[in-house]
């Protein structure tokens, strides 16, 4: 897994990922929503800079969709519209998520 | 207070999950009015209530939304509701904004978005009991310091939960000026603006919960199994088929007793009347006609018992993250799960919940195709067939060869709202980019018994007023249809070949002849239109009227030996697909607010019922069915 220590989007992140929001790049994200848009519902669901965030399940086909422990919120989203969070893996594993 | 004589109007808002609804249960009782908003069919949930200090108010139960942008056409109500802009309602002079106490993160941004609106705001901390349980310490007083509002704790589901808000709305009416609304300085956030509100909602949480270091521990645990991504599935199907089975198992008693209480009544009637148009109309159009529909009352009841009691528990969503993909293979959203579901209790909600999809293009997918679920109007009329016709017996240790046939059924609109739904996507919107699917997968919680009773309750209502008036009105003039003109003296043939509803029939006859319909079932489809379940009361009326006996056999009985095996699976093909009952027709016109796309519903469903129909008939025929 130490190829998973650098920024990665979130729609790129295996089972069990945890890390930290560094930012939200909504224009990674090919769909339907104008960037701005995809950005503010990103945001509305609680995705900001610093937010605590970890895969805890995913679907059947293609992994898809996952669903997301975001701070205290458990979130559902397709991972080509998380591909707009970028993240990083938190430094020290399982004990560092805690706080 | 100077407006003493009028109530004072106050709003619940919140996001979705937050146990608003039950709040507002606790807070209203039985009392509430529901209807729609003029023009849109969401939902509108209001009822008067009086507070501790004997002052009226007025209760409004807005759509749940995280903002309000308004993203969809729900939160469109919310967000003009709010903002004083939607036309014929008056803004509402208190807000009382709910959050789950367990979950405070994105309720605390969207209380700092509806401070700017102007209007008094109280925020209810609500499932404090769960809150405290968990451990979490929160700081009341330093909170309605930090975002200036009054806070007050609530538990919905527990006897006196709610003292503390109805004292802070009191005491909020009865200050001194009233309820003041100052400048609504509210507009659409910007990104920025919305990450800045959230920010300093994160800051006023860290300064005011302390949280200890578990998570919701039995939700990830119930997690693990049911959003497997294999043994998930195999947990979702489990639960539909057992949902079916228990349709046909459990609502046999109470079954029975319904339709021995009508037949009781019928046979009053015909002993105490003497022969004639009265005894008739009242024995074998009013009694007859509406028991035949009342009778499938406890299976409605059992099927929305168990959506409610999966909604109350959390698990729709959980369908949903599970169906998501799957669906959107067929070209359907995630979000369309839980409107198809409720198709499979009627169209019409199912149709109206579709104003969760925030996407015009995923909405309309789903409402072309929700009336292919098969939806509880559909059951009477299956369950007619089956009993008739299918053996009543076990198969494969335990499960009744009826229930499988029903559930193949089920699979069978499955299958059709599945594949018209590719087939619009490949056709229609085949360049389209998908829309997102995002959804909170709120913590489990133990169904509450008062509010699944309340919502199950408003079905039996809603049902029953059906039963009472459109039903009841079709089911007169079936009546009327089958008894004029009266046979000659002189009739040599049963005395309905001589009704109108015979020429009707005669006449449907050559269109419905190769799909091995006979003139009985045409007169029955046409009633149908106004509502699928009054084809079986019909063919309740047309045949007892034929056979003109007071110790009237089981309908079923008489059938089995009428129909064909091949008419009568051939009529259960039609009914998968048969664009029936007028009043979906209705709300698809409104909400699609098209003719076009209503004409292209019926149109394509008539096709795919006759087609159906004539395969199953000439299949059946071929296996030596006839």
């Amino acid at each position: 897994m130490r190829e998973l220590d650098g920024p990665i989007p979130l729609g790129n992140a295996p089972l069990g990922f945890r890390g930290t929001v560094l930012r939200i790049e909504p224009s990674q994200v090919v769909g339907a929503l104008p960037a701005a848009e995809l950005e503010r519902r990103l945001i509305e669901l609680g995705f900001i800079e610093g937010a605590r965030v970890e895969i805890l399940h995913e679907g059947l086909i293609r992994r898809d969709p996952i669903a997301v422990r975001v701070n205290e919120a458990t979130v559902a989203l397709r991972r080509g519209d998380a591909a707009g969070i970028i993240v990083s893996k938190t430094a020290a594993g399982r004990a560092a998520t805690d706080e | 207070m100077s407006d003493v004589a009028l109530p004072a109007r106050i709003a619940l808002v919140g996001n979705p999950n937050c146990g608003k609804t039950a709040l507002f249960n606790a807070l209203t009782g039985s009392r509430q009015k529901v209807a729609n908003y003029p023009g849109v069919t969401v939902e509108r949930k209001e009822a008067a209530a009086v507070t501790p200090a004997g002052l009226r108010v007025q209760l409004l139960d807005l759509p749940g939304t995280y903002s309000l942008r308004a993203r969809s056409l729900d939160e469109e109500i919310t967000r003009d509701i709010v903002l004083g802009r939607f036309a014929g309602e008056e803004a509402p002079q208190l807000l009382v904004c709910v959050a789950d106490a367990t979950n405070l993160r994105l309720a605390l941004r969207f209380v700092l978005e509806l401070k700017r609106v102007g209007r008094p705001i109280i925020l209810a901390l609500n499932m404090f009991d769960i809150a405290r349980h968990r451990g979490l310490d929160i700081d009341l007083a330093r909170l309605a310091g930090e975002l200036g509002i009054p806070v007050v704790p609530s538990i919905a589901v527990r006897r006196g939960g709610t003292s503390d808000l109805l004292a802070r709305i009191d005491a909020a009416i009865t200050a001194q000026g009233g309820l003041p609304a100052s400048a609504n300085i509210w507009h659409e956030p910007s990104a920025a603006e919305l990450r800045e509100t959230q920010r300093t909602a994160d800051r006023i949480l860290a300064a005011t919960v302390r949280a200890p270091h578990t998570a919701d521990t039995l939700t990830r645990r119930i997690d693990r199994v049911v959003l497997h991504p294999v043994g998930g599935l195999v947990i979702l199907l489990t639960l539909l088929f057992l949902m079916f089975q228990a349709v046909f198992t459990w609502a046999q008693v109470p079954m029975d007793l319904i339709k021995s209480g009508f037949d009781g009544l019928g046979g009053f009637i015909n002993s105490a009347l003497p022969v004639g148009w009265v005894r008739s109309f009242l024995a074998d159009g009013v009694i007859a006609g509406v028991g035949s529909v009342i009778v499938f009352l406890p299976q409605i009841l059992i099927l929305f018992l168990f959506i409610l009691i999966l909604e109350d528990f959390g698990y729709m969503a959980r369908a949903a993250f599970l169906m998501d993909r799957i669906m959107g293979g067929a070209g359907l959203h995630g979000r369309a799960f839980i409107p198809l579901l409720s198709s499979f209790a009627c169209a019409i909600p199912g149709i109206m919940a579709t104003r969760v999809i925030d996407n015009r293009r995923d909405r309309l997918a789903t409402i072309l195709v929700a009336p292919l679920m098969t939806c509880s109007a559909r059951i009477p009329v299956y369950t007619l067939i089956i009993s008739a016709f299918v053996p009543n017996r076990g198969v494969w240790g335990g499960f009744s060869l009826q229930g499988l046939v029903m559930f193949g059924l089920y699979a069978a609109g499955i299958a059709a709202a599945l594949g018209v739904s590719w087939l619009l996507r490949q056709l229609l919107w085949r360049r389209e980019p998908t829309h997102p699917f995002m959804l909170e997968l709120p913590d489990y919680k133990r169904p509450v018994a008062r509010n699944v009773a309340l919502g199950l309750w408003q079905r039996v209502k809603m049902f029953l007023h059906r039963a009472g008036t459109t039903i009841f009105m079709m089911m007169v003039a079936i009546w009327f249809l089958c008894s004029v003109p009266q046979p000659p003296a002189d009739a040599t043939q049963p005395a309905i070949e001589y009704s109108l509803a015979a020429k009707i029939g005669h006449a449907m006859e050559p269109v419905l002849r190769p799909v091995g319909f006979n003139w009985q079932i045409d007169v029955a489809l046409v009633p149908g239109m106004a509502a699928r379940e009054v084809a079986v009361a019909s063919l309740g009326t047309v045949y007892a009227v034929e056979d003109g006996d007071e110790h009237r056999d089981q309908l079923g009985h008489i059938l089995s030996t009428q129909w064909t095996l091949a008419t009568a699976l051939s009529l259960l093909a039609w009914y998968v697909f048969a664009p029936q009952c007028a009043s979906t027709l209705g709300v698809v016109k409104r909400e699609t607010n098209s003719w076009g796309w209503m004409l292209f519903l019926f149109g394509y469903m008539l096709a795919l019922a006759y087609g159906a129909a004539f395969a199953t008939y000439h299949l059946a025929l071929w296996f030596g069915a006839g």
